[in-house]
């Protein structure tokens, strides 16, 4: 059984099927929509280059051809792990011999009503509508979602303000120099972008600051991060710890593995235990998970990815490989910042740990993910510069 | 390498590649990306012993641009 019927439980479905599995496969899925993808939802449905026709992951007949139970529209609501049940928001309960968590995340909220989130078709749908030129959209939250956003709203003609508490946005992710780069463009491309405010409520007329300050809009979304959707799981067998917490096999619990945006696993390759809210990361863990879950125990294989994550606001595509939170030290290490075109490594102890990209073919960063992958040394790699 | 005659065959829909090179990193003897980091498609009928690493290529592509027909 698979609850999550997005990108990481699709994968493992198949790959399920794929490796042999054939009595009954149940796929849970609490939106009413066929398995359907999330990058887009940000870029090119809400600049309405692209229908909801072009998000679905797999054709019908690939769907069919899996031969699931496929129970959509129905909320996963609690689990039994030591008696093997799943119960549904529709009051039935599924019994499993095997289970893969790939429940995902919601958008955390703010206090106050009106305000959009962006994590579903629906969301994009809506918030699209009412972006039309001249239109005062707030954007709480400047990570990789709300720049998105706040870009594809530029392109549409509205106004756009992004808040950041951060003195930089995504300086968290990718450093600060990296961020602030990222916020030049949006500047240059108009967005009012104020740094270190912190939002504290949704109003009628727009957002109230923690001084009281009033920033009016048309439209707010809120794009402050995220919350696993695990309270499903309470008390029900796997340890939750912001995400299903698993060990590097993707296993919480007896017969039970997780997968996607509310797997919290540890990530052998960098010794440290990770949550990653990426695309590639679901597909990738999904299977990892369907596989494991039906190996026998000394089969099993650790799970070891070096995550991938890109994004594109304006003109900019932004691609990184690796672990770059919490990282020690930046470099660029071909191009530079000033002109948009570069390659930056990013160092973590006396390791390569990730590396990021922008503007640059694909050929200049795909050394740097075999560096990572291999866990190459910093001093090997990175030429120390002149006068050090 | 024996080129198989019939077989699973890959069909790649660069219209809605996203750049990301995933493909190229799980199966680089059946895709590359031009300049842009647009995938190429090097080899529409793989030899059985890549038909995995295109699995893998057709699950982790973010634009779910790849999909291979098992005939």
């Amino acid at each position: 059984m698979v609850v999550g019927a997005s990108a990481a439980g699709l994968a493992a479905a198949e790959t399920l099927r794929r490796e042999g599995y054939d009595a009954a496969l149940t796929l849970v899925g609490d939106e009413p929509h066929l398995p359907y993808d999330r990058p887009p939802l940000s870029k090119q449905v809400l600049a309405s280059a692209w229908e909801e026709d072009r998000l679905r992951l797999r054709r019908a007949e690939d769907l069919a051809a899996l031969d699931l139970d496929l129970r959509l529209g129905v909320a996963a609501t609690g689990l039994d792990a030591t008696g093997r049940v799943v119960r549904l928001a529709d009051g039935s309960e599924v019994p499993y011999d095997g289970l893969i968590v790939a429940t995902g995340v919601r958008p955390r909220r703010l206090p106050g009503e009106g305000a959009h989130v962006l994590r579903t078709l629906g969301d994009a749908l809506t918030l699209r509508e009412r972006l039309t030129p001249g239109r005062r959209l707030v954007v709480v939250g400047a990570g990789f979602l709300g720049a998105e956003a706040a870009a594809v709203a530029r392109r549409l003609g509205a106004r756009v303000t992004l808040l950041e508490p951060a003195a930089v946005p995504l300086a968290h992710a990718v450093g600060d120099e990296v961020g602030r780069v990222l916020s030049q463009a949006h500047r240059d491309r108009g967005v009012d972008l104020r740094c270190g405010v912190t939002v504290t409520e949704v109003t009628e007329d727009g957002v109230r600051l923690d001084g009281g300050e009033i920033v009016e809009a048309d439209e707010v979304l809120v794009a402050v991060g995220s919350v696993p959707n695990t309270d499903w799981l309470a008390g029900g067998g796997p340890r939750v710890a912001d995400g299903v917490v698993c060990d590097a096999y993707l296993e919480a619990a007896r017969g039970v593995y997780a997968a996607g945006d509310v797997a919290r696993w540890y990530n052998p390759l960098f010794g440290t235990s990770m949550r990653v809210e990426h695309r590639t990361n679901a597909a990738e863990q999904g299977m990892a998970a369907a596989r494991n879950l039906l190996a026998a125990p000394h089969a099993r294989r650790p799970f070891a990815p070096v995550p991938y994550f890109w994004s594109d606001q304006y003109d900019l595509r932004v691609q990184a490989y690796g672990h770059l939170r919490g990282h020690d030290e930046m470099a660029v290490v071909e191009g530079d910042l000033a002109g948009r075109r570069f390659v930056a490594a990013y160092r973590t102890g006396d390791r390569v740990s990730g590396a990021l990209a922008v503007g640059m073919p694909p050929k200049a960063i795909r050394p740097w993910r075999q560096a990572i992958a291999a866990g190459a040394a910093w001093g090997e790699r990175v030429p120390v510069p002149a006068g050090e | 390498m024996t080129r198989p005659m019939s077989g699973p065959t890959v069909e790649l829909e660069s219209d809605k590649c996203v750049a990301s090179g995933q493909c190229v990193v799980a199966a680089m003897q059946v895709f590359d990306q031009d300049d842009d980091g647009i995938a190429i498609l090097l080899d529409e009928r793989p030899a059985p012993a890549l038909l995995d690493d295109v699995r893998e290529a057709v699950a982790v592509c973010p634009a779910a641009a790849i999909r291979l027909v098992e005939r």
